[in-house]
């Protein structure tokens, strides 16, 4: 019988290795698999690539993973916030490098690794500093540029209810980068507000297959 | 370049101004801050597809207080809520729609915009900013018209129209139409062509508070 749970959040994070790529979820903080990082940042794991959005808001999630000095680069479009004010600290002290993309070419590079595509052509960012020293090419009378694919050793990412395949369904606007990231990780990790029964989610309505995903875990209650 | 007699639009004035020129029916993102104002505007009776690129589509406005629900957010991060027959769908779908040439219309705000229609948006390029670009960069290239609004000119009298942008560009010759609080201006092969000005301003007023060639009114 296959089962993808995990009793325990603390296992679901357990091999995440040093400098290890890894995908968070969310935007902002909706989406964000808040337990998942807290199990990652008492793991221990350090020298982390980190590919989100922003860079963290606040003092909880991937702000308190920043603030715990655990990642050395991360690859977003938007980190600076009110409230980015641990990012703000690493990157004017020189302690993260930043790779910032456009929000469009992060998930499109993204869902790229996760479809098997080696790069792609995209007009996002031509002729701007985002597109220095970037391969460009004329298509049909418009400017492309080239772009890579991201993938990760893991992604943490955060759904409502998830089964023992790993099949997903979300909430909301929480939905965001989880499905993408979990198609373009080796190891998605998926922080489940209830693991309900197979069977139990609608076929029609399941948005991540069970494919995506090797790990279900349930919130604490 | 100062006008001593100005007559402007207010912000708000500007934003049902926008409202004006969004036909029922139209996919609508509108940009962070300013362009928020655009909802506003917009009439109950037309409907209109308002568009956030974090996932949704059928924003609606913000909940009552006590209502909002942290995984229902706008770009901003702002609480919404979803109008009936409105969707979520996932950044890959999101970003396809505003890449893809779906969205009708988006409306931006700008540091600069260039008489050719380059926008300047995302960053100041002051060596100790640190850089954030979003969706930017995929909306302006990637609307069927992409309209900015914003002051004329900056808080110390620079014209925010220009003949090329000295920030960092956001996208190439994307921009269709510039609403700001002396004039609409669309960007023409021809150059940017004055359809409006604000009531009492003369066309070598606004040509004055302009660091790029304008084209006159067409009576």
């Amino acid at each position: 019988m296959i089962d993808k749970t995990f009793e325990s959040i603390e296992r679901a994070v357990a091999d995440i290795h040093d400098g290890a790529t890894v995908m968070i979820g969310g935007f902002g903080n909706a989406g964000m698999p808040a337990a998942l990082i807290d199990a990652l940042i008492e793991q221990g794991a350090r020298e982390l690539t980190i590919v989100n959005n922003n860079a963290g808001n606040g003092d909880t999630g991937l702000a308190a993973l920043l603030a715990a000095g655990r990642v050395r680069k991360i690859i977003c479009s938007f980190p600076r916030q009110a409230d980015s004010q641990h990012f703000d600290a690493l990157y004017r002290a020189g302690k993260i490098e930043l790779e910032l993309t456009p929000q469009g070419n992060l998930a499109e590079r993204i869902r790229a690794a996760g479809a098997g595509i080696g790069g792609f052509f995209t007009p996002t960012g031509y002729g701007t500093l985002l597109a220095a020293g970037k391969e460009t090419r004329e298509i049909n009378g418009r400017m492309y540029v080239l772009e890579s694919p991201i993938h990760a050793d893991f992604a943490l990412i955060k759904a409502l209810h998830g089964d023992r395949w790993g099949n997903l369904v979300y909430r909301k606007t929480a939905r965001n980068f989880g499905p993408i990231m979990a198609m373009a990780a080796k190891v998605t990790v998926a922080q489940v507000q209830k693991v309900v029964a197979l069977g139990e989610l609608d076929p029609e309505a399941i948005i991540t297959p069970g494919i995506f995903v090797q790990r279900v875990v349930q919130e604490a209650v | 370049m100062t006008n001593p007699n100005p007559s402007r639009y207010t912000r708000e004035q500007i934003a049902a101004r926008v409202a004006q020129d969004i036909p029922e029916g139209a996919y609508v993102n509108l940009g962070i801050g300013l362009p928020t104002k655009v909802a506003n505007y917009l009439p109950a009776e037309r409907e209109v597809f308002l568009h956030s690129e974090n996932g949704l589509l059928g924003m609606g406005p913000a909940p009552a207080p006590g209502e909002e629900d942290d995984d229902l957010i706008n770009a901003g991060k702002q609480p919404v809520t979803l109008l009936v027959g409105g969707a979520y769908f996932h950044h890959g779908d999101s970003f396809a729609m505003m890449r893809g040439g779906h969205l009708d219309i988006c409306v931006l705000g700008a540091f600069q915009v260039a008489a050719n229609g380059d926008l300047a948006n995302w960053h100041t390029g002051a060596p100790d900013a640190i850089p954030a670009v979003g969706g930017a960069m995929d909306l302006a290239i990637g609307a069927k018209q992409v309209f900015v609004m914003m002051d004329h000119q900056t808080k110390t009298g620079e014209s925010k129209i220009v003949e090329q942008c000295s920030y960092p560009l956001t996208g190439v010759a994307c921009v269709n139409r510039i609403y700001t609080d002396l004039a609409v201006l669309d960007v023409t092969p021809a150059g940017l062509a004055v359809r409006e000005m604000a009531p009492g301003l003369t066309f070598e007023e606004l040509q004055a508070a302009t660091a790029a060639t304008l084209l006159p009114p067409v009576k």
